[in-house]
Formats: C-alpha cells, structure tokens, sequence
C-alpha cells in the first residue's frame, strides 16, 4: 500500500516537477507536527482495540507505543503525497490561489 | 471514545485550524477541493486494499457500521482531517516565506 502510494504520487515529483522532495524543511514542518498528533491518536486506539491488525500481514517492527512500523511510513508517506498533489494541481491550474503566494 | 467520535472531534479540529488558527481557509479554495478528490479517489483503493484482504480490522463497539469501499466511513474523516490540517500547515509555512519555490 505504501508503495503503491509512493509510486501513484512522486512521479509528479519527476514529471510535474513539482519540487517537493527538495524543499524537505518545509516538508517536515508540514507532516511531522500532524504526524505526531496521529500517532497518539494511532496509539490510543490500538490500546482501546478501535483497529487492529493481521499479524501475519505486517513485518512484525514495532515502534514506540506499540505501533507497527509501517504506521510510522503511512503518517510520513501519505501527507507528502497530498503536498505532491496539491503543488501537482497548482502547476496545472496556475491561476488558482492556494493562499502562500507573497 | 469510539473511532466515529474521535473522527468527529478530528474534522472539526481541522476546520478550525484552517478557518481560525492557519486562516489559511483551503476548504474555501478550489485547489484544496480538486487535490481532496484526487487523494480521495486513491484513498478508497487503498482503503479497499487493507481492509478487504482483513489486513487492518476494527471493532464493532468502535465505528458505526457503514462501510465505503469495504472501509469504516470514519476512515474518510480521519483522512480528510490528517490531509487538511497537512496541507494547511504546508500553505502556512509557504506564506511565512519557509521555501516558497
């Protein structure tokens, strides 16, 4: 799924030349304040049992409160492909406003 | 709390944050909402995948039972919540100057 993610999303990286892997400050002020909210989130129902998952269908890497591994990659890999899309929409449609123009 | 109140609580808290913390109102604009649709579109494949295949299951007691593309509907809150409040903080830090180009 995540690489199904990845390769849905960062060819606009190439070909749109969206330029989003290169501004990674941004990128990471961007994912990782969300990420860290979704991960207590993640945490919180895992413990209350809200979802759980096949054990014979994840790696078996877990990180901090018990999350599989491959959590931590969906709270990274799935907000950078929404910022591809959106600056991949913008490349397109180059007069809409997106509200961080100068 | 279950997973549908929870993901209540998480749209609303993103649309806050839009409209009143960032201001940076995506949910006003038409390059939030054509992004939304395309993410969406490929959210329910994946969706599809991990729930269809049993690989992520969840509790009766903690969603409310209606199912979009074999996933809980709170799937679609959480992902709406977690892609706004994302790309809101994207436009913020573009507008503060952080690496606008």
């Amino acid at each position: 799924m995540l690489a199904f993610t990845v390769v849905g999303s960062f060819w606009l990286e190439i070909f749109l030349k969206v330029g989003v892997l290169r501004r990674f400050k941004r990128v990471l002020m961007s994912v990782l304040p969300v990420a860290a909210v979704f991960v207590i989130w993640d945490s919180y129902a895992i413990a209350q049992g809200h979802w759980y998952f096949d054990e014979k269908q994840i790696l078996g890497f877990f990180g901090p409160f018990g999350i599989p591994i491959e959590e931590f990659g969906f709270f990274l890999i799935v907000p950078i492909a929404a910022i591809m899309t959106i600056e991949a929409v913008r490349r397109v449609k180059k007069h809409w406003q997106v509200g961080d123009e100068a | 709390m279950s997973y549908t109140q929870i993901a209540i609580c998480a749209v609303i808290a993103a649309l806050i944050f839009d409209h009143f913390i960032t201001k940076r109102k995506l949910t006003t604009r038409k390059v939030f909402w054509t992004s939304y649709a395309i993410i969406i579109f490929f959210q329910l494949i994946t969706n599809w995948w991990l729930t269809s295949r049993n690989i992520v299951m969840y509790s009766d007691q903690a969603i409310i039972g209606l199912r979009i593309a074999s996933a809980p509907v709170e799937d679609l809150l959480f992902g709406f919540a977690m892609v706004l409040s994302v790309l809101n903080l994207w436009v913020y830090w573009g507008k503060k100057g952080v690496q606008r180009k």
